[in-house]
């Protein structure tokens, strides 16, 4: 254990790399279930979306949160400071799209299609730049 | 930090603009001007903020007094005058909807907050002025356990209630005050979902058919198309067997049905659908035809279409017709009732509408009882205010007017579900009218609460 504390001072906590990729994972159904309802118009893909959507959000809530602590403690300034932008930028974003995926039925579409993609895009990018720092500490 | 409450406030910013005051055009009559849909990424909502009246009471024209004959009800929604001036009252609140997405929790939160929170009575509740000063001096419970009655029709001696889930009846004859038990039910009401919830009930002019609103599973599909089995439309049922077919369909929420003195003809009160912007889509009045498509989902006002409703369906959007009289966009129309004479030369031809206000509107609107004129059978002409005040100057509202009822002897009576009060506006000076002449066919008469 101390061992792994040793080499990980500077990476994620393992629950903080949990949250990412959790959030990550939600956002990423929330895109399929759009894509589905926009396809199928099957109004139960919508109602998943949503859900899935606000999910993500409480998840990447709380990574935001850790990230933000992280930018104090952290000898990779530079690099903690892109994940945490990605982080807040992917947020902001995915809240905007619970927005309109707040409307009624087809209403939702194709804003909340488009706004998932990016938010699993900037989701998905934030992890890489927090994962491949850690894996070369902190040298890409 | 300081850069998430930046990026937060620019949010928050973008999500606001969506909100701003619009001037709202004139939209009354045939042929009401529709803007371009539209829809922020907030809804636009101003929610009713409940006060007591106090020592206030409604506004009403010169020449008329209202006064309060019953509170402490248990959320009235529609009144029945019996054949001895009798008011029967039915109290409740319905509908079973699941929330379906987030939205749900946090607007159904919201929208509580103006209604009131007593718990609906499931009940009727008889009033009775047994010496004819205006002051109802009994107040009793005609019959309890319903299931949030709505709509109420009396065909000769039988007295028909509109649960939200069964059409209903009951024995009367008149003087009781009491049901002679339980009811006996005529037949099922579709009421699966109950997303809007209520059933209005009309009687056919000769006693032969009822008539029941049944609204949508939603605002506009987003529970789906299965939601909306026999959903939107208006039943003709056959009280003697409790047979139904569809009378007309693509009527979004008939919340309260009448029939037209004389001509016999069913017209409806429908609210539309929202979250299309503060002046779409106009709650109306209409004559209901025989067999007629008045377009939800697919299509509002006639032929204009809903894009939110998919798969679309070109065919039926091209046999929708238009409403006949547009009440103005989210007054939110619960309550319909024609004249008569005796409630005064100036209102003694037309339509009284209680309309229970709005929510999805920056600049709120109805929160008021109007009428509108009729002239050769039909509605012309701007509504009248007729009763005001429910929601005041200050901001706060203090009532929400629902069914409205005209008591032939010349007097109007409101139900109000946020005060849970019944109001009964009458003439000062009460107006001779000549007997009403003897109906031409033997059948039983015929009133009901929209009547």
């Amino acid at each position: 254990m101390a061992v792994i504390m040793e080499r990980t001072r500077n990476l994620f906590h393992p629950l903080h790399a949990a949250l990412v990729a959790g959030a990550l994972a939600l956002f990423l159904g929330a895109l399929l279930s759009d894509v589905t309802y926009f396809r199928s118009y099957a109004i139960q893909w919508n109602n998943f979306s949503s859900w899935l959507l606000a999910g993500g959000l409480v998840i990447a809530g709380f990574a935001l949160l850790a990230a933000i602590v992280r930018l104090f403690r952290t000898r990779w300034r530079a690099r903690s400071s892109l994940y945490a932008l990605l982080l807040l930028a992917a947020w902001v974003l995915g809240f905007i799209d619970a927005l309109v995926h707040a409307r009624d039925a087809f209403a939702t579409m194709p804003t909340s299609l488009v706004l998932s993609v990016i938010v699993v895009v900037l989701a998905g990018a934030a992890l890489v730049v927090a994962l491949v720092g850690g894996r070369t500490g902190g040298v890409a | 930090m300081k850069r998430l409450e930046l990026l937060a406030g620019a949010a928050l910013a973008v999500v606001l603009g969506g909100c701003g005051a619009s001037p709202s055009p004139e939209q009354y009559g045939a042929n009401p001007e529709l803007p371009a849909q539209q829809r922020g990424l907030l809804p636009d909502m101003v929610i009713a903020k409940p006060a007591a009246w106090g020592d206030r009471l409604p506004t009403v024209p010169a020449g008329y007094s209202i006064k309060a004959i019953a509170t402490g009800l248990g959320i009235p929604r529609q009144t029945l005058v019996l054949p001895n001036g009798d008011i029967l009252v039915a109290e409740g609140r319905g509908g079973n909807a699941a929330k379906l997405k987030p939205k749900d929790v946090i607007a159904g939160y919201i929208k509580a907050k103006g209604t009131s929170p007593v718990k609906g009575g499931n009940r009727l509740t008889l009033l009775r002025d047994a010496d004819g000063d205006g002051n109802y001096e009994l107040k009793t419970v005609f019959a309890k356990d319903l299931n949030a009655p709505y709509g109420l029709a009396l065909i000769g001696d039988t007295l028909y209630v509109a649960d939200q889930d069964a059409l209903l009846k009951f024995h009367y004859s008149v003087g009781q005050t009491q049901a002679d038990g339980p009811p006996v039910k005529v037949t099922d009401l579709p009421s699966a979902i109950n997303h809007h919830w209520t059933k209005a009930l009309a009687a056919s002019a000769d006693g032969r058919f009822l008539y029941v609103g049944i609204g949508s599973n939603s605002n506009i599909t987003e529970r789906g198309m299965t939601a909306e089995v026999d959903r939107a439309r208006i039943w003709q049922i056959d009280p003697q067997t409790g047979m139904h077919r569809a009378y007309a369909t693509g009527l979004r929420n008939p919340t309260a049905l009448a029939i037209q003195p004389g001509t016999g003809t069913l017209w409806a009160v429908v609210n539309e659908r929202d979250e299309l912007g503060p002046n779409l889509v106009p709650d109306y009045l209409t004559s209901v035809r025989e067999g007629g498509f008045y377009g939800w989902p697919w299509s509002y006002w006639g032929q204009h279409v809903d894009p939110r409703v998919r798969p679309q369906n070109p065919a039926m959007v091209a046999t929708a017709i238009a409403p006949d009289y547009s009440l103005g966009s989210h007054v939110a129309a619960l309550g319909v009732a024609f004249s008569s004479p005796a409630m005064g030369a100036q209102f003694a031809d037309g339509v009284f509408v209680g309309e229970h206000g709005s929510w999805n509107r920056p600049d709120p609107v109805g929160y008021e009882v109007v009428f509108v004129p009729f002239r050769d059978g039909k509605p012309t002409g701007k509504p009248m205010d007729f009763v005001t005040g429910f929601r005041g100057e200050d901001g706060l509202t203090r009532g929400r007017p629902v069914g409205v009822t005209v008591d032939p002897r010349g007097a109007l009576i409101v139900a109000d579900d946020l005060s849970n009060t019944i109001w009964r506006v009458t003439p000062n000076t009460p107006v001779v009218t000549e007997p009403a002449p003897a109906g031409s066919s033997g059948a039983a008469p015929a009133t009901s609460s929209g009547n």
